[in-house]
């Protein structure tokens, strides 16, 4: 198998035959898909080598080092992260062929049309429907809270193909063209002032087959692949020491001397000893994967996430006393990428609210975790052999 | 800076084996019950097998001085194992205490003999600190030595009954020394104190006028009394996780098997949530636990950080562990007859032991440059 000096080898290969600076951003970037470096550990010829996945950050590592371009992940973290696995998983090879080069290039971004006004939690109570008309797929139905549909040039979406049959079971899941006339996406204003998620409304949407992912009435498996591959994606990442927000409060208060109170720093330490703690388990997560066991601890880290922003975000303003009662911009934006750090502490405080609910709640991480890790017995489904149409909602 | 293994080798696997089917056999919890309030608290025959039949009371001790020549990161597998047992061994006192004291003072004869022994397991040994004490504390003052021998009383020592050595720490003329005391020497007396925990005693030591060669001084003593500490609350974090897990895994036993209101407790949701915590909880100190015996194998520096990150986190955690075990097995597990008690009693002292998670976290702000106002 390919190891990390192999990988060094061949960027250093290809940087030699593409120069960053003298070629075009998205021509370097395609040829880095096809030279499969990419992400490596995708299949030859769609953007990798097999190469073991714990490799990528080599690669992404020698790349940064010579300035070349990056693919703007932030603007794309819903295609990268769960769009691109999905359709390698479950698509054909035609669909993977089509979408995947675009995807990571980021010349086509992705959203994720799964929520609804009546499903978000029970995403398979959803009532989007999708009924067949020769080699097209009608749409009618609303989703809600779709972050970055108003950039996106694809959606992942989910849609109900047999509303006769038990919730779980008349499910479809579609690839959809964000510019098909039937889809009309409207901003939807959240508590930090702008609009980073949108209501989307499919009107007689038109959906060709060849882009359907799957079987009819697979939609709910392939779905939670899906949602398995955005919590590994929200919870990973970090890998230095004091990045991320506990970076950012422990340098206010080395900086800031007249800001410290004894409360204050029994708190710090708390959460630094956490945030340390949270950056070590994820190390050996990833250590697991590379050695071929993956455990189960990654459904804990988006837990364990999502907490620490959430209280780091929240000390921040603390400590930052009478700056802490300002915020920097009510007004509607529209930014077209979703990134905690980038804005001030007023809008961290907010916007880090949303991470025990976006990507499952932690209360259903909870139970995910019960259930499937420790094996206690299953929440109570009373509606699991009911027809969907006869649901109560 | 190259990153720490955080996996389970090969060899600890197989050293987990077989210390868990030894355990299995010699060391189940009614066992551990009825000894604890018999006259002999210490299971003297376990420690002897565990030391000539699998040869891990010497982990840490080079094999020309008689033991494995392995290292922290095993040590630490056998500390989880002992302490999923709440077995009532010396290890704390002997194979980690005693054992990194006098490695860190070998030059001196009379240190390096005594650590075969340990090791062998034909003497069991500790250091005469009281067991709160911190890697970070100040070298202690209680005990003083002047004419060559040694005068003075320390609290809370553990292991102590069952020592036959202890590394004594004590101011003389010329400054800081280690000593190494022979506990059936004269003017020695050694008194139990009622423990918390059950399944480890603790001792006041009390020192007239007693002979005993020093085997570190100055600098060179208080640096061997650091190591050892620090080493000793590594393995420490280790311990807890074997604790920890243990709990946890009992409890998940029981509440799938519970019935009321017609279902098993563990099918309700304010029960699961508090396990799915637990399970979260625990895989986070056992990648700390990891880092900090990891770290023990390489530079001071580095020890430091992980180690007090380690303790800070499994020292709450064992305790939170420790006390959802109870809760959740409702009324039985307030039974005496119930070895809830015993893991809660290792947990909550254990919590104290070579440092709060505060004054770990004092030890971050120092290394980790975040000073207090
Ligand atoms: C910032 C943000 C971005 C988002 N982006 C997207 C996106 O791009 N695409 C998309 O499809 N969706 C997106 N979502 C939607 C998100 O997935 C849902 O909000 C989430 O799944 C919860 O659904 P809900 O809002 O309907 O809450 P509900 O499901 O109604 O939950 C309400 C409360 O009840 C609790 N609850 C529900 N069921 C249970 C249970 N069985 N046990 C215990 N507690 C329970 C929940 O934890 C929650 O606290 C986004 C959400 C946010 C906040």
């Amino acid at each position: 198998m390919v190891d990390a000096d192999e990988l060094r080898t061949r960027v250093r290969r290809f940087l030699s035959e593409h120069d960053p600076a003298g070629t075009d951003r998205l021509d370097f970037l395609r040829a880095r898909f096809d030279a499969g470096l990419a992400w490596v550990h995708y299949p030859v010829g769609l953007g990798g080598i097999d190469a073991p996945r714990a490799l990528q950050t080599v690669v992404d590592e020698e790349f940064a080092a010579t300035g070349a371009p990056d693919n703007d992940p932030l603007t794309n973290t819903i295609g990268l992260g769960m769009a691109a696995p999905t359709i390698l998983g479950h698509g054909t090879e035609e669909q993977r062929r089509r979408f995947l080069r675009p995807l990571w290039t980021g010349e086509e971004t992705w959203c994720q049309l799964f929520s609804e006004p009546g499903a978000g939690s029970d995403l398979a109570a959803l009532s989007t429907r999708a009924v067949r008309e020769g080699d097209e797929w009608v749409l009618d139905g609303q989703k809600v809270w779709t972050s970055l549909a108003h950039t996106a040039r694809w959606a992942i979406l989910v849609a109900r193909t047999a509303p006769g049959a038990p919730k779980h079971k008349g499910l479809t899941y579609f690839l959809c063209d964000m510019t098909d006339p039937g889809v009309e996406v409207r901003p939807l204003r959240q508590i930090t002032g702008e609009a980073e998620f949108n209501e989307v409304f499919l009107s007689g949407a038109r959906i060709p087959d060849s882009q359907r992912l799957g079987e009819v009435g697979q939609g709910w498996r392939i779905a939670m692949d899906t949602l398995m591959n955005e919590r590994v994606a929200i919870g990973g990442g970090n890998t230095a020491r004091e990045q991320g927000m506990i970076g950012i409060v422990s340098e206010t208060w080395r900086q800031r001397p007249e800001l410290r109170t004894p409360g204050l720093h029994e708190r710090l330490l708390r959460l630094w000893v956490e945030s340390e703690a949270a950056r070590v388990t994820s190390e050996r997560l990833r250590q697991q994967l590379v050695a071929g066991q993956p455990g189960p601890e990654g459904s804990a880290a988006k837990l364990a996430f999502a907490r620490l922003n959430q209280l780091i975000s929240g000390f921040e303003l603390e400590l930052l006393s009478q700056q802490g009662l300002s915020y920097d911009d009510w007004s509607l934006r529209r930014p077209d990428s979703t990134e905690l750090t980038s804005r001030s502490p007023g809008y961290r405080y907010l916007r880090a609210k949303g991470n025990s609910i976006e990507g499952g709640t932690s209360e259903i991480l909870r139970n995910i975790i019960a259930e499937r890790v420790l094996g206690l017995p299953a929440e109570p489904r009373t509606d699991k052999d009911v027809p969907w149409k006869e649901l109560p909602r | 800076m190259s990153s720490p293994n955080l996996l389970y080798g090969e060899v600890e696997q197989e050293l987990r084996d077989s210390v868990r089917s030894l355990l299995r056999d010699r060391c189940d919890w009614t066992a551990v019950l009825a000894r604890c309030e018999s006259e002999h608290p210490y299971d003297r025959q376990l420690w002897s097998t565990l030391a000539t039949d699998l040869g891990v009371t010497g982990l840490l001790v080079p094999e020309e001085l008689g033991g494995a020549g392995a290292g922290p990161r095993e040590l630490a597998v056998l500390a989880e194992e002992l302490g999923s047992s709440v077995a009532p061994v010396p290890l704390l006192g002997s194979a980690v205490m005693a054992t990194s004291a006098l490695l860190a003072c070998s030059e001196a004869s009379v240190a390096s003999e005594a650590v075969t022994t340990l090791a062998t397991g034909s003497a069991v040994g500790t250091v005469a600190v009281p067991l709160t004490t911190a890697p970070d504390d100040p070298f202690p003052e209680s005990v003083r030595a002047q004419d060559a021998t040694l005068s003075g009383t320390v609290p809370t020592v553990v292991d102590l009954e069952v020592a036959d050595k202890a590394v004594v720490p004590a101011i003389g003329e010329d400054g800081p020394g280690l000593y190494l005391l022979d506990s059936s020497a004269p003017g020695v007396t050694r008194t139990p104190i009622t423990p918390l925990d059950l399944t480890r005693r603790i001792g006041t030591l009390e020192l007239d006028r007693v002979p005993a060669p020093r085997v570190a001084t100055g600098p060179r003593a208080e640096r061997a009394l650091h190591h050892a500490l620090t080493t000793a609350a590594g393995v420490l974090a280790s311990e807890q996780v074997g604790l920890a897990q243990h709990c946890l895994d009992s409890t998940v036993d029981y509440v799938r098997t519970r019935y009321q209101f017609g279902r098993a407790v563990g099918s309700f949701q304010a029960v699961k949530h508090r396990l799915a915590d637990l399970w979260a909880g625990i895989s986070t100190a056992r990648a700390v636990a990891r880092d900090a015996a990891d770290a023990l194998t390489g530079s001071s520096e580095e020890a430091g950080i992980s180690v007090a990150v380690a303790q800070s986190y499994c020292c709450d955690l064992v305790v939170l562990a420790a006390e959802e075990h109870l809760q959740l097995h409702g009324g039985i597990g307030m039974t005496w007859e119930h070895p809830a008690h015993l893991y809660l009693g290792r947990a909550k002292s254990s919590q104290l032991t070579l440092g709060t998670a505060e004054r770990h976290r004092n030890t971050i702000a120092t290394l980790g440059a975040l000073p207090a106002p």
